[in-house]
């Protein structure tokens, strides 16, 4: 049997706003725990590094276009550019490299 | 008072612009798979307008595709976003206590990667406003781009596409390097990720970017709050 596709949807959207509401709302207070508040203190740089590296190289034509806009972003936000002229610059560079590398 | 309210709302607007430029290209891509998986415009708007997850919308597409069980789509939902637990668990930590629980259900709609990076990014308490207005161009983004790529998968030249597709890690990068310059601890383990992230990848193709997230989150994590557990004010300071 075929399933409808608006029932899939449906399923998809509570499973996704059930994982991400449960904690927001269960979690009321600052944790005691020091490993715990450590751990969570810890998650976003973690997961944020993990999903951009090795992914940058593949999310170009050419994975030396993906590293040079990795060189460029980390350059960029060490000098202490914010969110949007960090993302800019990665993207012009790979606009730009793209050409040559072509 | 209102000024001040509408100003940080302002800044999470600005802040989400670079978002959802990202996600229009992202999504687009989405879209073109969406219509493999037999979604009308409409739909694909819906399933990205209530879901807002790159890999989770895709891995559900995949199933859709396969005619496979709710049960099915459902667990497949789970595994691909099970990143979004411990990120707001980790958000939770960024929310006054005082705050109510509707600001949490509202919130809690859109933890995506980029919004939370946003999120974090600020320093004390999240104001419920900045997310708000963070979250309203990404949202508009992510569905609209989706409904365009089911539409039309190729207006954009392939090349805009890809550099668009760079942003969502540059603003990833702007989260996390400044941090490391303060602290070594953080900078190693940015480091580390990426060393880490890179050898799986290698090692382990068959393991899912998102359940690689998962792991290497948990395990990268829990050393790291053994060997450098957080001081009582640096918390706040994050």
């Amino acid at each position: 049997m075929r399933h409808n596709i608006w029932a899939y949807i449906a399923v998809m959207a509570v499973t996704s706003y059930l994982i991400r509401v449960l904690p927001l709302t269960l979690i009321r207070r600052p944790i005691q725990n020091r490993f715990l508040r450590s751990f969570l203190y810890y998650v976003p740089y973690v997961t944020l590094s993990v999903m951009t590296f090795p992914a940058i190289l593949e999310a170009t034509g050419s994975p030396i276009a993906g590293a040079l806009a990795l060189a460029a972003g980390i350059i960029s936000a060490w000098l202490g550019a914010g969110l949007l002229p960090t993302a800019v610059v990665c993207c012009v560079v790979v606009f730009i490299s793209e050409f040559f590398l072509k | 008072m209102n000024r001040q309210k509408t100003t940080i709302f302002l800044q999470g607007v600005r802040d989400g612009i670079p978002v959802a430029l990202g996600y229009l290209a992202v999504s687009f891509s989405l879209g073109i798979m969406a219509r493999g998986a037999g979604l009308s415009p409409l739909q694909g708007f819906a399933a990205s307008l209530l879901n807002n997850a790159s890999a989770g919308e895709y891995a559900a597409f995949t199933a859709i595709a396969a005619n496979a069980a709710y049960a099915e789509v459902a667990l497949i939902t789970l595994i691909a976003n099970a990143r979004y637990l411990l990120m707001s668990c980790a958000l939770s930590q960024r929310i006054s206590p005082e705050t109510k629980s509707y600001h949490r259900l509202l919130i809690g709609f859109d933890v995506t990667d980029e919004l939370f990076g946003l999120a974090v990014a600020r320093e004390g308490w999240l104001p419920p406003r900045y997310f708000y207005g963070a979250m309203s161009l990404p949202l508009l983004g992510w569905s609209s781009g989706t409904a365009l790529g089911i539409v039309a998968g190729n207006i954009l030249p392939g090349r805009v596409v890809t550099a668009l597709s760079v942003a969502l890690y540059g603003m990833f990068l702007a989260v996390v390097i400044p941090p490391s310059r303060k602290s070594k601890a953080v900078a190693g383990l940015v480091l580390a990720s990426f060393v880490a992230s890179f050898a799986v990848s290698k090692l382990v193709p068959g393991l899912s970017s998102g359940m690689r997230t998962i792991v290497l989150t948990v395990v990268l994590c829990a050393a790291a709050a053994i060997l450098f557990p957080v001081r009582e004010e640096a918390r706040d300071a994050a």
